[in-house]
């Protein structure tokens, strides 16, 4: 029990690991605020895509999107990481995570958020047009409010998703929550600064992962 | 574009490599199909157990379940290869990806199963119990028939995720897929290597990708 919690739960070195994890704390937390919009305007924006009249256009947007829902993540981000210098741009770790994440949580986003669009109505759109409103106003003030209001437990579940994600950026050195975890693990060698960097997600994404399983007992009930 | 065609497309580094890829596209398989098979299983069994509705237990296993679905798959992988040793306890790379990526599927896959158990309505249970049926036969025979057609659909897609994520395997050091084509990069100093890995996800994960499609449409949750 003793090696346990000096191995896990070490208050000596949490006390000095705790600037790093901090710092790391705000990394993660700049990379979220960075790739979920962005996901989510891309995702939007291919949603939008695929309600137009262009076959070729519609077509283009399932192959992306099946494209980059069938590469892992980490695979994406390190060919990004790798693979971009060969063509002379090398990229600051930030701005290849940022890269690696639009290209991948736009496609789901985009997935969801057609699937919204989908589930409004038709005669929504045409009493809209009917009405006197051009396409896009339909769209903006009509269609899109009720479709993101039907993918709502969708959004969520996958906006956790992305913030599980950015840990993947340690593998490429960007400095977030797990990369310093792991710096501070390497020099103490102790396992209390990774273990708390779990515990710190845990605290972070636990409403949440109550949220979620809210929404999934309505989807069932409410058939 | 003839420089970038020999850069990523190099013909030479990637016969040289190949046989590696290929090593690793079985070594993810067989990852892949562990995981989904434990995974599924012991989030099934968490779900019954749960219907048995004893206190403690119940509270165990949501916490089981919010702890594992909070946490990044990184994070829990790097504890269980690096952070366990340090109190004695060890495992090779792949059965620490096996363990860790179950547990994440378990954790998914309790919650969608209980849901799906939860919307059978009461009186099914009470009318099977009524006609003399024990708990395990209500189970089997009223109970988990009308509850599992409702989960085909999320469980796929999770299921289809958690394979995803055994890209992240490579962290530990497990000789999947991404392993083999990052050594290959770093030892020959071409990305060739890394879009001959990319090429094997497309062959592996496309496939995967239109399942997920079709059951979302056939099984969907919401109706």
């Amino acid at each position: 029990m003793n090696t346990l919690i000096d191995g896990f739960f070490n208050l000596e070195i949490l006390r000095q690991s705790l600037p790093y994890l901090g710092q790391g704390l705000l990394m993660t937390i700049a990379l979220c605020l960075v790739a979920i919009p962005l996901g989510f305007a891309g995702g939007l924006a291919l949603a939008l895509a695929s309600t137009v009249q262009s076959r070729t256009i519609r077509w283009s947007v399932i192959v992306y999107t099946d494209l980059f829902r069938a590469f892992p993540p980490l695979v994406l981000l390190l060919f990004i990481a790798f693979g971009l210098p060969f063509i002379g741009f090398q990229p600051p770790p930030f701005i290849a995570v940022a890269i690696a994440f639009l290209l991948n949580t736009s496609s789901y986003y985009g997935e969801i958020l057609r699937a919204g669009i989908e589930s409004v109505p038709g005669g929504q759109h045409e009493a809209a047009r009917s009405t006197g409103l051009s396409r896009w106003q339909s769209l903006r003030w009509v269609v899109i409010p009720q479709a993101v209001r039907n993918v709502v437990p969708d959004l969520v579940s996958n906006t956790l998703e992305v913030v599980k994600l950015t840990s993947i950026a340690s593998v490429v050195a960007l400095p977030e929550l797990l990369y310093a975890a792991r710096q501070v693990q390497s020099v103490t060698y102790n396992a209390s600064p990774v273990i708390a960097a779990g515990l710190l997600y845990l605290l972070l994404l636990w409403p949440v992962v109550r949220l979620l399983s809210r929404f999934e007992r309505q989807a069932v009930s409410i058939r | 574009m003839a420089g970038l065609v020999e850069t990523f497309f190099n013909v030479e580094v990637m016969a040289q490599y190949a046989p590696k890829i290929i090593e690793g596209m079985g070594i993810t398989v067989v990852l892949a199909a562990v995981v989904v098979v434990s995974g599924l299983v012991l989030g099934f069994v968490l779900a019954v157990l749960r219907a048995l509705r004893f206190k403690v237990l119940n509270a165990l296993i949501v916490l089981f379940a919010d702890v594992f679905r909070a946490v990044p798959p990184l994070v829990i992988l790097i504890v269980i290869y690096f952070a366990l040793p340090t109190v004695g306890i060890k495992f090779s790379g792949f059965v620490s990806a096996w363990i860790g990526l179950s547990l994440v599927l378990a954790a998914f896959a309790e919650e969608v199963v209980w849901a799906g158990i939860l919307s059978v309505p009461r009186g099914q249970w009470e009318a099977a119990r009524a006609t003399g049926l024990s708990f395990s036969q209500g189970m089997r025979w009223v109970i988990l028939p009308q509850a599992l057609r409702l989960t085909v659909a999320p469980l796929t897609s999770r299921a289809i995720v958690i394979t995803k994520n055994t890209a992240l395997a490579s962290v530990v050091a497990v000789g999947e897929i991404l392993y083999q084509a990052q050594a290959g990069y770093s030892f020959s100093y071409n990305p060739s290597p890394l879009t001959l890995g990319a090429i094997a996800y497309l062959i592996l994960f496309i496939p995967l990708v239109w399942l997920g499609r079709w059951v979302e449409t056939r099984f969907a949750w919401k109706r």
